[in-house]
């Protein structure tokens, strides 16, 4: 950037951010960018221009989110927890970089900016430690009056639709993101509108963890564009509404009613009332959006000689 | 303990299974009965052991050994639909000569082509090569034609010369529990073969579970199939280990029981070396010793045999070798 | 001559690199003993001599203890579960780095093969890590109560049969739940732990909370014995364990034991035949029978009996028994000359008793400790080799008329550790399960282990869990501390 000394500085490589999907990242079928400025207004130094992914890209990411299904819930939790946590590892490796994408989008200081990624990545930690526990934790036994064995366990319910807070370009992300994925399902994020970068950042590190593709797919664009399409979108089972607080255009209550035509299960923004607001990140979460995303089975077997 | 390669004719099989299952009479019900009754396979544990003979290391000598001896029980396989005299010609040449800067190098045991090209395999391979013809025939892959369509398939391919049929049985028959009908077409099958020896694909990636492969296995070896085989190759999954731990068992048990052998052919997506060389152990612990000639084990493959060859070389030279160094007489290209 | 021989296919010994002799690991450190002595650990395999290492002194114990004691009040138990968890996962991490080099010196020292150590040993001795390290923080979520806290000090003696896993299942836990550990591992096997104390040093643990004190059986009391241990931990045998539970009376000191079995692997006529002959095998030849759970009874249906020996012989003809080093081997050396004797008189009481006794033709290596794999078929519930654990490859095979019968003779032992069960009925599974006393219930498959998998016995088999959230029970405590 500016030369610290009178030699000649170098001229940087600017990075083009596109879609993740399928474990490829695309850019936009509708071939659409729009750009992204610090601080996520409208009038800060431009950062870049993103992608302005279309319906038909949340359509493409639907259906490779779904086929990453049977493959997502059939590994082990081991492997699941495994594969999480090199996410991790990989973070914690880019994270200068992710530290100069959050700064820059959300125009914090570096300080703030540091203590966010690093607790990003602790939030990723803490839910890849879920994979092998939550079905202790969730499920277990029933002592039903008869000669059966009767268990109750959590399975995970296909593909989520995920809207990403608006506000918190990383922290948010990922708090969102992991207690979807770590019980096996497999999710559609429409990230930020207009603190996108981190989001695609979080991407490549994905794509290099062995998140098999199609796992996570990441759309950037207008939150008010995409989102009814998601929400109405039959081949979805659950819907999480964060990324409505704060958005434009958005009213998450008509989003709910679009969801309700499969009966997708449904996380609210956080706010009383019809207020959508962005809750604080840095709190410790508990197990109800990992649980938000689980099903209960419940099977019976007789004992007998 | 048999390992006679006489044919046993149609009419035995009735009779020899009716005398196995101590009936008077072979009923749809009495088959059923007698393959129900057959110990159960516990998925898990059946892939466990498999992937446990897997693990086993098989370095230097006994790599050689099991190199050439995989090699030497290659059917050496085209069956397409765009196979043309000149394509075969191309396959057979390659069983006579799989590698031209080794001589030392086994021949496969036979060559699988569909019926109609039997005659240019015989122009190549002559008639004492030591390199069979095999045809595959009764409407192969699918099986879906009548007994009468089924017959002259095979008979047709018979005359032509083929040392060995490869027939598939009617697995809708077979799931839909008409085991009668499955056994009846074997066994008249294996009529018509004369003195050809009949291999019986039960295409166990359509029969699903190990169950079903176990049944069917039996069904086949009682009906007087000489070789129980698993796929046709056209369809996935085709040969996996544990399927064919699951025939070896069957033919183990089989000879315990009626002192007689027979063989088993996993066929289809074996393509190298060291999936081969898992195979031969699986024969060796699971079957035993018998079992490891050409006569009662084969591979179905196409692109095996050179994997085999770049591993030979390989041994012979101390390098690693590449495609360029092994000859492809009949690449799959339309 | 088998057509198909195997060529000798030996893992290397490279990757491994032994030092002459080893200190103890206290407070962070490898260091010398204080008023201790030396004794060789050997290659069972071989009898050759693979280090020196250290006999700790009580003295060596009191300074475990007290660095310990320090790491708990000053930085771990003071560290957030997160940061704790981090540490673990650090372990695991680097434990499936060193893999090769962990599962070769396991083999080296153990006697076990290298196919063991390497596919089961190692892997899970990770995966333990990896699996506690996510419950570092998230212990109230665990149904341990509102406030659950570390014990404090925890002294841990383990066996010489898996001794890396021992140790994983040992200390993952502890450290999750927050405490410090003084552990001694097996005077015949030190090794691996000696290396994981490397692994330790690698994860920048803060110092004092694993210590690794080498010794046999006057160390391991010295443990039992010290005023300063909060809780203690002991894998081994029946007759030990009672002497700690003896020791342990009237003071507050807490234990979970885990000792030993003697397993019933039960047979239905209408199992699913092939793999239960390999359940057979896996149940009382795999690690050479050196397993407190092991299959060390089976019991048949009497139908099938006959049918079932038939395919066992010939299924044991196929066991090779030899180098552990070699990928190939299946059954490997016996741990020690000490245990050799064991198996060998309990083998010999098991003629004298009328028992018949078959083993598969194999050659056996002239130096080191070996015993061919062995069944007893005839045997009675009273018969010795039907009710002391023999610890080695020997099968004692009895029959049954009817489920309530096997359930009858498989509870008929003063031990209750594991037990298995073969039918394709899965009524019936479950029915036996209930049934039956013991801590683990196989059904259809046999000596399975997880780390989310509870693991522990019943009766003389000892008390206390380990793995799974129920594992956690015995780290902490939701009474006041002391």
């Amino acid at each position: 950037m500016s030369p610290t000394t009178g030699a000649p500085s170098r001229v940087e490589i600017k990075k083009t951010y596109k879609l993740y999907i399928g474990g490829k990242f695309p850019r936009s079928e509708s071939g659409r960018s729009y750009e992204v400025y610090a601080g996520g207004g409208t009038s800060g130094a431009f950062l870049a221009n993103a992608a302005q992914g279309s319906r038909k890209d949340a359509r493409d990411a639907v259906v490779a989110a779904r086929k990453a299904v049977d493959g997502w819930a059939g590994t082990t939790a081991y492997n699941r927890g495994q594969v999480l946590y090199r996410v991790a590892e990989v973070m914690e490796g880019r994270r200068a970089q992710f530290v100069a994408e959050v700064r820059a989008s959300e125009g914090v200081g570096e300080r703030q900016a540091e203590a966010l990624v690093g607790q990003a990545i602790d939030r990723w930690v803490w839910y890849a430690g879920w994979s092998d526990k939550y079905a202790q934790v969730l499920g277990g036994l029933n002592p039903v009056a008869g000669p059966y064995f009767d268990i109750s366990a959590p399975e995970p319910t296909g593909v989520v639709a995920v809207l990403a807070p608006q506000a918190s370009s990383l922290l948010g992300l990922v708090s969102v993101l992991a207690p979807v994925v770590v019980s096996g399902n497999t999710a559609v994020v429409l990230s930020s509108e207009h603190r996108p970068l981190p989001a695609i950042t979080l991407s490549e590190a994905l794509a290099t963890s062995d998140v098999p593709g199609g796992v996570v797919n990441i759309i950037t664009g207008r939150t008010a564009e995409v989102a009814p399409w998601l929400a109405s979108h039959r081949d979805v089972n659950a819907i999480d509404l964060s990324g409505a607080a704060g958005a434009e255009g958005v009213a998450w209550g008509d989003l709910e009613k679009a969801a309700a035509d499969n009966l997708k299960r449904v996380v609210r923004p956080a706010g009383t009332g019809p207020e959508a607001v962005e809750p604080d990140w840095t709190a410790t979460p508990d197990l109800s959006r990992l649980s938000a995303f689980l099903e209960t089975k419940t099977v019976w077997h007789p004992k007998g000689r | 303990m048999s390992t006679s390669t006489a044919p046993r004719d149609a009419v035995d099989a009735t009779s020899r299974a009716r005398d196995l299952l101590g009936v008077s009479r072979l009923t749809n019900d009495s088959l059923t009965s007698w393959l129900h009754g057959l110990p159960g396979v516990d998925q898990v544990g059946c892939e466990a052991r498999a992937a446990m003979l897997g693990t086993r290391s098989i370095k230097t000598t006994s790599k050689a050994w099991a190199i050439d001896t995989a090699i030497s029980m290659i059917d050496l396989t085209t069956l397409e639909g765009a196979d043309t005299a000149g394509k075969v010609r191309g396959l057979c040449a390659k069983a006579l000569t799989p590698d031209a800067t080794d001589m030392s190098t086994p021949r496969p045991a036979a060559v699988c082509v569909y019926g109609d090209m039997v005659p240019f395999a015989r122009e190549v391979l002559g008639t004492s090569s030591g390199v069979n013809i095999a045809a595959v025939a009764t409407a192969f892959p699918s099986g879906r034609a009548s007994m009468a369509v089924k017959l002259a398939d095979t008979r047709d391919a018979v005359a032509n010369g083929a040392d060995e049929i490869d027939m598939v049985i009617d697995r809708g028959a077979f799931l839909s529990g008409r085991y009668l009908d499955v056994f009846n077409e074997i066994a008249q099958v294996k009529e018509a073969c004369g003195s050809a020896r009949l291999k019986v694909i039960m295409e166990t990636g359509e029969l699903v579970t190990y169950d079903n492969v176990r049944r069917a296995s039996w069904l086949s070896m009682l009906a007087g199939g000489d070789f129980i085989k698993t796929s046709t190759g056209k369809v996935s999954p085709a040969a996996t280990l544990p399927v064919t731990v699951v025939m070896l068992e069957a033919v183990r048990d089989w000879l315990q029981l009626t002192g007689e052998m027979v063989g088993v052919k996993p066929a289809g997506g074996i393509r190298t070396s060291k999936d081969a060389i898992k195979f031969l152990v699986a024969v060796s612990e699971v079957a035993g010793d018998d079992w490891l000639d050409p006569h009662w084990f084969r591979f179905g493959a196409s692109s095996l045999l050179n994997d085999l060859l770049l591993q030979r070389q390989r041994m012979r030279t101390g390098a690693y070798s590449g495609p360029d160094y092994v000859t492809d007489d009949s690449p799959s290209l339309y | 001559m088998a057509k198909f021989e195997y060529a000798p296919a030996p893992e290397s010994r490279a990757v491994v690199n032994l030092k002459p002799s080893y200190g103890l690991f206290i407070g962070g450190e490898f260091t010398e003993s204080e008023g201790g002595s030396a004794f060789k650990s050997i290659s069972p395999s071989s009898e050759e001599v693979l280090a020196e290492v250290t006999e700790a002194s009580s003295a060596d114990v009191d300074r475990a203890v007290d660095a310990a004691r320090r790491a708990f009040t000053g930085t771990w138990g003071r560290m957030s579960g997160a940061d704790r968890g981090k540490y673990l996962f650090r372990i695991a991490r680097i434990l499936q780095e060193r893999a090769r080099e962990f599962a070769v010196l396991e083999s080296l020292d153990n006697g076990k093969p290298i196919r063991e150590s390497r596919d089961v040993d190692v892997p899970l001795a990770a995966a333990h890590f990896f699996y506690h390290a996510g419950w570092a923080d998230k212990l109230e979520y665990a149904s341990l109560g509102p406030n659950p806290r570390p014990h404090g000090v925890v002294g841990q003696v383990i066996p010489w049969n898996f001794p890396l896993l021992m140790l994983a299942w040992k200390i993952a836990p502890a450290l999750a739940a927050g405490n410090t550990v003084v552990l001694k591992p097996a005077e015949t096997t030190p090794l691996t732990a000696l290396l994981f104390a490397e692994v330790c040093q690698q994860a920048d643990l803060p110092a004092g909370v694993v210590n690794i004190v080498t010794g046999a059986g006057a160390t391991g009391q010295a443990i039992v014995d010290h005023p300063g241990i909060d809780k203690l931990a002991f894998t081994g045998s029946t007759g030990v364990g009672k002497m700690i539970a003896r020791a342990i009376a009237g003071t507050r000191k807490k234990a979970t034991l885990e000792l030993g079995g003697k397993a019933a692997n039960i047979i239905f006529d209408d199992a699913p035949i092939d793999q239960a002959v390999e359940g057979i095998v896996n149940g009382i030849f795999f690690n050479q029978g050196h397993v407190c759970c092991a299959g060390s009874r089976l019991l048949v249906q009497e139908s099938i009996a006959e049918e079932v020996e038939a395919r066992l012989k010939r299924r044991l003809s196929t066991l090779r028994v030899g180098d552990p080093l070699d990928k190939n081997t299946d059954v490997g050396a016996i741990n020690s000359k000490a245990q050799l004797q064991r198996i060998t008189e309990l083998t010999a009481a098991g003629e004298a008793e009328g028992a018949t006794r078959w083993s598969p033709e194999c050659e056996l290596p002239s130096k080191g400790f070996w015993f061919r794999p062995t069944v007893f078929t005839g045997v009675s519930q009273t018969h010795r080799i039907a009710q002391e654990e023999i610890f080695g490859p020997v099968l004692s095979v009895l029959t049954f008329r009817t489920p309530h019968e096997a359930v009858a003779k498989a509870n008929n032992t003063p031990y209750g550790l594991s037990a298995g069960v073969w039918t394709e009925k899965g009524s019936r599974i479950l029915w036996m399960a209930d049934q039956l006393r013991a801590g683990v219930v196989w059904a259809n498959t046999f000596n399975k282990f997880d780390p989310t998998s509870p693991f522990g016995g019943y009766k003389e088999s000892g008390y206390g869990r380990e793995g799974g959230r129920h594992g956690l029970e015995a780290y902490v405590t939701t009474g006041d501390t002391k």
